[in-house]
């Protein structure tokens, strides 16, 4: 019997683990996976916690619901990778032998990396919103919230759905508005980009956005550290930014182990080609989603994108051809404005986010960079979609990137 | 003084040929960055930057640096104040370091 074996059963490796027990003849392969969590979260979904739109339930499912039938599932952390003998190594004692392994371990907050952040203030008056507990922790914290200073921080990038934290503005602003205290609420973004966003397109259309709405600005910021004395976040070339309420997009890296194995870069993700989505270290090992170091959004959309090149040349590999399919680092995705509304954009490694139409059979067209209600029933639709998909529901979204209906 | 005439530079200041720098222009570009002097410290970075940016292709983000010269970020803001990837970047004559996408 040959070996499987997928790391991580969120997004990526679920659906991994269904194309090949689907794909190989298992009577000659065993597929495994492996995930510390019991639970599938509907990440998503988190932005919508804080301000009591979404519950638990709606976030929340069993993994084990999610597995292919002919999958083995196995709930244990990763002790370590030697992927010079193949080997992976598990807390719970087992060792598991591999013929081709897929890493899908993700992406983690680490709130410790920030002096400060994590010893001062977690948890009261600084939160994230990028875990289920964080989010939920949050959600009182805002209901209370009577107004104040109300900062929002990207302490270093890449970040995991980098569009989530103005997302995530866009809807606070709303909150208070609705509220009727929006007028005692001061709301400032603090991030290391030059401004919205990094497509410059893209950053112009939400920059306007956020002018629109009266958020500040405050642009190259470099998180330096928190001083919770004084309620205070220090950038690196000492700009203070004062707070009543900080919501933190902490520093985020992938699995320490992959570091340990020396298949990674510096924030343990590994180092893949772009294209092929092979590791440029081993040729039996293969990295999807946020694990991955490629230039692309660390996005559920682009998993999607993604998993159909990654079948195919795997598939390819083991027949010992070359590889037929490349991935062009395509990303798509909806952006809550607030108001019930969101916007939608669309790219990949070589075409940056143009306003114009998004063609969808049976619901769209979707409006590229505007705002509009349709965007926002797509948004709060794709958590269904999503679990359609994690059971195996294909939806008819193609691949690759087209310029069909957009305005270069 | 050494002479940029013959030097390109894209719209945002940075060299579009690393290939035509020298440590020469190095020193006349850290000047119009505000860095008067360049020490053991900062040669030590530039030449750092020089070598992963050449061997990648891109320039190096601000923690491949600090991973790779040991040097806190701390130090790399206090060695060239306000942005020291974009500066390090401009001075070792390499293309501007990718955000996040």
């Amino acid at each position: 019997m040959k070996t499987f074996l997928i790391l991580g059963a969120g997004t990526a490796g679920t659906m991994m683990a269904r194309e090949m027990a689907h794909a190989l003849d298992l009577n000659q392969w065993k597929v495994i996976v492996v995930d510390k969590e019991e639970q599938h979260y509907y990440q998503p979904g988190f932005l919508f916690i804080p301000f009591g739109y979404y519950k638990r339930d709606d976030v929340v499912k069993p993994i084990r619901s999610f597995i292919a039938k002919g999958v083995e599932y196995v709930v244990s952390n990763i002790e370590a990778l030697e992927p010079a003998e193949n080997k992976v190594t598990l807390a719970n004692g087992r060792v598991i032998q591999y013929d081709y392994l897929v890493i899908a371990t993700g992406t983690d907050i680490h709130p410790e990396e920030t002096e400060g952040l994590k010893d001062g203030g977690w948890g009261e008056n600084i939160f994230d919103f990028y875990t289920y507990n964080g989010a939920a922790a949050l959600a009182p914290a805002i209901s209370r919230f009577q107004g104040g200073r109300f900062l929002v921080n990207v302490v270093e990038n890449p970040i995991k759905c980098p569009v989530a934290p103005l997302e995530f503005i866009f809807l606070a602003d709303a909150y208070f508005t609705r509220k009727g205290i929006r007028d005692k609420v001061e709301i400032t973004y603090a991030t290391p980009l030059p401004g919205a966003f990094t497509k410059p397109v893209a950053a112009a259309a939400l920059g306007k956005i956020l002018d629109e709405k009266h958020i500040h600005v405050e642009a190259e910021y470099n998180t330096g550290w928190v001083d919770p004395s004084r309620n205070t976040l220090v950038s690196y070339d000492e700009r203070e930014l004062p707070y009543d309420l900080m919501v933190s997009i902490p520093l985020n890296k992938g699995a320490a182990f992959l570091g340990a194995a020396g298949i990674a870069d510096e924030l343990n993700y590994v180092k893949v080609d772009k294209h092929t989505l092979q590791s440029t270290e081993y040729p039996n090992i293969w990295a999807l989603g946020d694990a991955a170091n490629i230039p692309a959004s660390k996005a559920g959309a682009v998993i999607h994108f993604q998993m159909g090149t990654a079948v195919k040349n795997i598939l390819a590999h083991m027949a010992g051809k070359p590889m037929p399919d490349a991935f062009d680092g395509h990303a798509l995705c909806y952006i809550e404005t607030g108001f019930d509304k969101a916007t939608l954009i669309d790219f990949d490694y070589t075409h940056e986010p143009f306003p114009g139409k998004y063609p969808m059979p049976g619901v769209g067209p979707f409006d590229l960079l505007g705002q509009t209600t349709l965007n926002h029933w797509g948004k709060l639709a794709f958590r269904y979609i999503y679990f359609l998909m994690m059971r195996g529901i294909e939806v008819p979204l193609p691949n690759k990137f087209s310029m069909a209906g957009k305005r270069a | 003084m050494t002479d940029l005439a013959n030097i390109q530079f894209n719209a945002e200041g940075f060299m579009t040929d690393p290939n035509q720098w020298t440590k020469e222009i190095a020193e006349v570009l850290a000047k119009q960055e505000g860095v008067e002097t360049l020490t053991e410290a900062h040669w030590k970075i530039i030449e750092f930057c020089r070598a992963t940016g050449l061997a990648d292709g891109k320039s190096p983000t601000l923690r491949q640096i600090t991973v790779g010269t040991g040097i806190s970020t701390k130090d790399l803001f206090a060695l060239f104040p306000k942005g020291p990837a974009k500066k390090v970047a401009k001075i070792a004559g390499l293309g501007k370091p990718e955000g996040c996408v």
